[in-house]
């Protein structure tokens, strides 16, 4: 592999690039940055039908709250392990990356659970995207809710699959097709969820090509990437929990 | 070093030094950047051809309601609206996004600044592909049940948010906006792409501000496509389930549709507008911005002058990339909205003039008392600039609400977009063609056919959409299927058939240059290396460039893109890898 980078390094060849970083780093701060449009349009999406709405609904008591807290010291703990993997991958420490990469994922996906939970708490208590039993007239509430939380769990599923290839390579396809399975043979029919988990399914095809095209070891540039897009996700339920949640704890 | 530059893995993956072998790695899966190029470019060349055959049937069904049209048949009013969406989406997306960004852009941009190819080739094919399949997703449209859409290029809801609304507005209407979102992924992919490498993959001496305005273009189009696609994405991404989820961000309540009453309420078509247009603004400079920076390229180089105020060039497109987001509200002045806020986009889109005048008076600096060579690419520079400003002119007017309420949805409209944004990129696509034909296929295309097919263009252009500023002076709305039954607008009907002639024979034109691409590229007259005595990279290197672009070597860059005529230099124009010292002028 005569490429780029190398002659970039070692003959000098190019020019040196902005701020010093490489093409990967770049790559993933522009993703992030037409992402953050995207979520960007969704919460202006919410504020608009909340704010031309005069009696947009309150329902989330103390344990909705608690357990939305919850849920935000999981994200704001991966956070931190994941800052720890990266400063472990530049130590060139594999071992210990990859110890604290699995406790980012273990946070991520317990972050996933806990709202799959609630998302099923309120399904059950009539939340549907065009309906909500609060408040009759304010079909945005569940729309808005479900668009909002839901693209943002699919960004911290995706997030937690990115890791586990980081992490383990090869042997994270087997470990993702178990939790397809189980979560599909476990969720009953009826469960958004039952349908819901197949995306994991595509998650491992994308997985899988990436893993045969790029069969290597990852290295600390990776996991400094893959840090990037973990820290953006969880920016966003920053302003998500607040926007969504707090703005809409039931007045006693 | 290493350090700083990352892994060595953060390069290219094509650049083995060995070019894929095999059709199907070299042609149609291809990495090369090159390739990738002439497939968008092939891409938009078949979009174009479907977009003019879809016009050519409005225009006759237009004057001739009744007669019936070969493939056709006789058209109904609702599949003229079916025609007339199918028009203006594939023209904007397939064509003036495609063509000059991801067509040219792909081929060139790597080549002029000295990189051996796009920073992320996978991703390069992906984004190709998606787009390919975004295309065959919208055409699929025209043939299910119901139809294509019919609530037009921007797509409105309430038409486009509720499946019974209209025949096309089923299926169809799902399938436009799934390709739409297709579209919108791979121009992110894009994007990111052209970002990333116009950073970091400058040859040696390549300093941001000895790029060629090409590549400036190109790379503020790229910021433009990453910030404004992601937007519509979410857009069509919640029209899609107002349509398929029952929620209601679009939908307002108390509909009937039909005699039946919509489930829907408390939704704001307006914020479908607010979102598209966010996207739709930045949008329109995404298709022209290319062309600019290839009207500055060959301006200078056709003029044998340095080009008048490079930096002020740059900053100006700068400008203008900032501001277009800033505007989007001129498309709603009929929205209700508050005359503050239609003040405040107003003034913008005022301010917006001023960036797009500097660049319009430093074209004609550039030509002014230049060595002009009147070449087709050149013929078709000079009509861009003479489009643009035409197209322009009417911008200024209706930015201001007073003007735009009695004018907007008239053809006056029609006028000024098709000229600024429709023709003159289209002018931009055709100069960079003629201009860069010979690096691409080593031949060049034949003069005297290029001359006929530019002068015919040309005045065809300005003879179709000039009159219908007066069409909508008059009071000819816009996105109707005909006016011959319509009284007050009688007297108009010999400027529309005058219009639908003019449209007819300049769409033939076409057929010359299509003549003229295709006979050119097996017979045309084989090209030198430098056959316009350019400066740039891409003519210091074979033709058609190597596999790596320049053999294995990285050229070193010593001047910027625009040493023409200078003094005491032994030609009139100093290439950029020459290492000899400028003198001072
Ligand atoms: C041969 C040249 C062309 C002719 C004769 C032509 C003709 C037309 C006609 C008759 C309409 C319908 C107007 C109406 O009913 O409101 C239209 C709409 C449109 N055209 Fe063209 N056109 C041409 C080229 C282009 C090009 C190059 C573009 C690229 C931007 C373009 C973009 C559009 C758009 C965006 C619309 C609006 C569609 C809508 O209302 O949703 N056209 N054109
Ligand atoms: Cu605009």
């Amino acid at each position: 592999m005569a490429d780029v980078a190398v002659q970039h390094s070692v003959a000098g060849a190019y020019e040196p690039s902005l701020f010093g970083t490489y093409s990967k780093k770049i790559g993933m701060w522009l993703f992030l940055l037409s992402d953050s449009l995207t979520f960007g349009a969704l919460l202006f999406a919410y504020s608009y039908g909340r704010i031309s709405t005069p009696n947009w609904p309150t329902p989330f008591g103390k344990a909705s709250i608690v357990n939305a807290t919850i849920m935000t010291v999981c994200l704001l703990s991966s956070s931190l392990t994941m800052v720890l993997g990266v400063l472990a991958s530049k130590k060139g420490d594999h071992k210990a990356t990859v110890r604290w990469l699995l406790a980012t994922m273990f946070f991520g996906a317990l972050f996933v659970v806990l709202h799959a939970k609630e998302w099923n708490g309120l399904i059950h208590e009539g939340l549907r995207p065009f309906s909500n039993p609060w408040a009759k007239n304010v079909p945005q509430f569940g729309g808005t809710f479900f668009t909002l939380t839901g693209m943002h769990m699919l960004h911290v599923t995706i997030g937690v699959c990115y890791l586990g290839v980081v992490a383990l390579r090869k042997k994270w396809l087997p470990i993702l097709l178990g939790i397809w399975l189980l979560g599909w043979l476990l969720t009953p029919a009826t469960n958004v969820f039952h349908l819901g988990i197949h995306v994991l399914l595509l998650v491992a095809v994308v997985s899988a090509v990436i893993l045969v095209l790029k069969p290597k070891v990852y290295d600390a540039h990776d996991v400094e990437i893959a840090g990037l897009y973990w820290h953006f996700v969880d920016l966003v339920w920053m302003f998500i929990f607040p926007l969504v949640y707090l703005m809409s704890t039931k007045v006693v | 070093m290493t350090q700083a530059h990352g892994p060595a893995d953060a390069a290219p993956a094509t650049v083995h030094g060995h070019a894929p072998t095999g059709f199907i790695r070299k042609y149609v899966f291809s990495l090369d950047h090159k390739v990738i190029g002439i497939q968008y470019y092939f891409l938009a060349l078949t979009a174009v051809c479907i977009g003019m055959i879809l016009s050519l049937a409005m225009r006759i069904h237009m004057v001739w309601p009744d007669a019936s049209i070969p493939f056709f048949g006789a058209i109904k009013p609702e599949q003229y609206l079916t025609l007339m969406t199918m028009h203006g989406t594939i023209m904007v997306f397939f064509v003036l996004t495609t063509a000059p960004q991801s067509g040219f852009g792909n081929y060139f941009l790597p080549i002029q600044i000295g990189a051996p190819d796009m920073a992320f080739p996978t991703l390069n094919m992906l984004s190709f592909w998606t787009t390919f399949l975004s295309f065959a997703v919208m055409i699929s449209a025209f043939f299910v049940a119901g139809g294509a859409p019919l609530s037009g290029w921007t797509n409105y809801p309430t038409l486009s948010a509720i499946p019974m609304a209209g025949p096309g507005e089923g299926l169809g209407e799902d399938l436009w906006l799934i390709s739409i979102a297709l579209f919108c992924v791979a121009s992110m992919m894009g994007a990111l792409n052209f970002i990333t490498t116009t950073l970091d993959l400058r040859a040696k001496g390549m300093t941001l501000m000895r790029m060629p305005l090409t590549c400036w273009s190109w790379f503020i189009t790229a910021i433009l496509g990453l910030l404004a696609f992601g937007v519509l994405l979410a857009g069509g991404i919640l029209l899609l389930m107002d349509r398929n989820l029952g929620t209601s961000f679009f939908v307002p309540g108390g509909l009937v549709v039909s005699g039946v009453p919509v489930q829907h309420s408390g939704g704001s078509p307006l914020l479908w507008q607010h979102l598209f247009w966010f996207f739709g603004h930045p949008e329109v400079y995404i298709a022209i911005l290319p062309g600019m920076g290839v009207a500055s390229q060959l301006l200078s180089t056709f003029s044998r002058k340095p080009i008048f105020g490079y930096r002020a060039m740059v900053y100006a497109m700068m400008a203008i990339g900032i501001l277009g987001f800033m505007v989007w509200g001129h498309h709603m002045f009929m929205s209700g909205m508050s005359p503050y806020s239609a003040f405040a986009f107003s003034f913008m889109t005022m301010a917006i003039g001023v960036p797009s005048a500097i660049k319009t008076f430093n074209w004609l600096g550039t030509m002014w008392k230049g060595k002009i060579r009147f070449t087709v690419p050149m013929l078709f520079a000079i009509g861009f600039v003479s489009l643009f400003v035409s197209g322009g002119l009417s911008g200024p007017f209706l930015a201001q609400p007073a003007i735009d309420i009695p004018l907007h949805d008239t053809y006056f409209v029609v006028a000024h977009f098709h000229l600024i944004m429709g023709v003159a990129a289209i002018f931009g696509i055709f100069a960079a063609t003629y201009y860069w034909f010979p690096k691409m296929y080593g031949r060049m295309m034949n003069d005297a056919l290029g001359k006929i097919h530019f002068v015919m263009t040309f005045v065809g252009a300005y003879c179709i959409f000039m009159p219908m500023h007066y069409l909508g002076m008059a009071g000819n709305p816009r996105r109707y299927s005909q006016f011959t039954e319509v009284k007050y607008l009688a007297p108009l009907i010999p400027i529309h058939k005058f219009i639908t002639y003019a449209a007819i024979i300049t769409v033939s034109a076409q057929l010359l240059f299509l003549f003229n691409f295709f006979w050119s590229m097996k017979k045309g007259k084989k090209a030198a290396q430098n056959p316009w005595e350019a400066t740039t990279l891409e003519w210091t290197t074979a033709t058609p460039p190597p596999h790596d672009n320049f053999g294995g070597v990285t050229p070193v860059v010593y001047h910027g893109a625009y040493e023409y005529s200078v003094p005491g230099a032994e030609k009139d124009y100093i290439m950029q890898t020459d290492p000899t010292p400028v003198p001072a002028h």
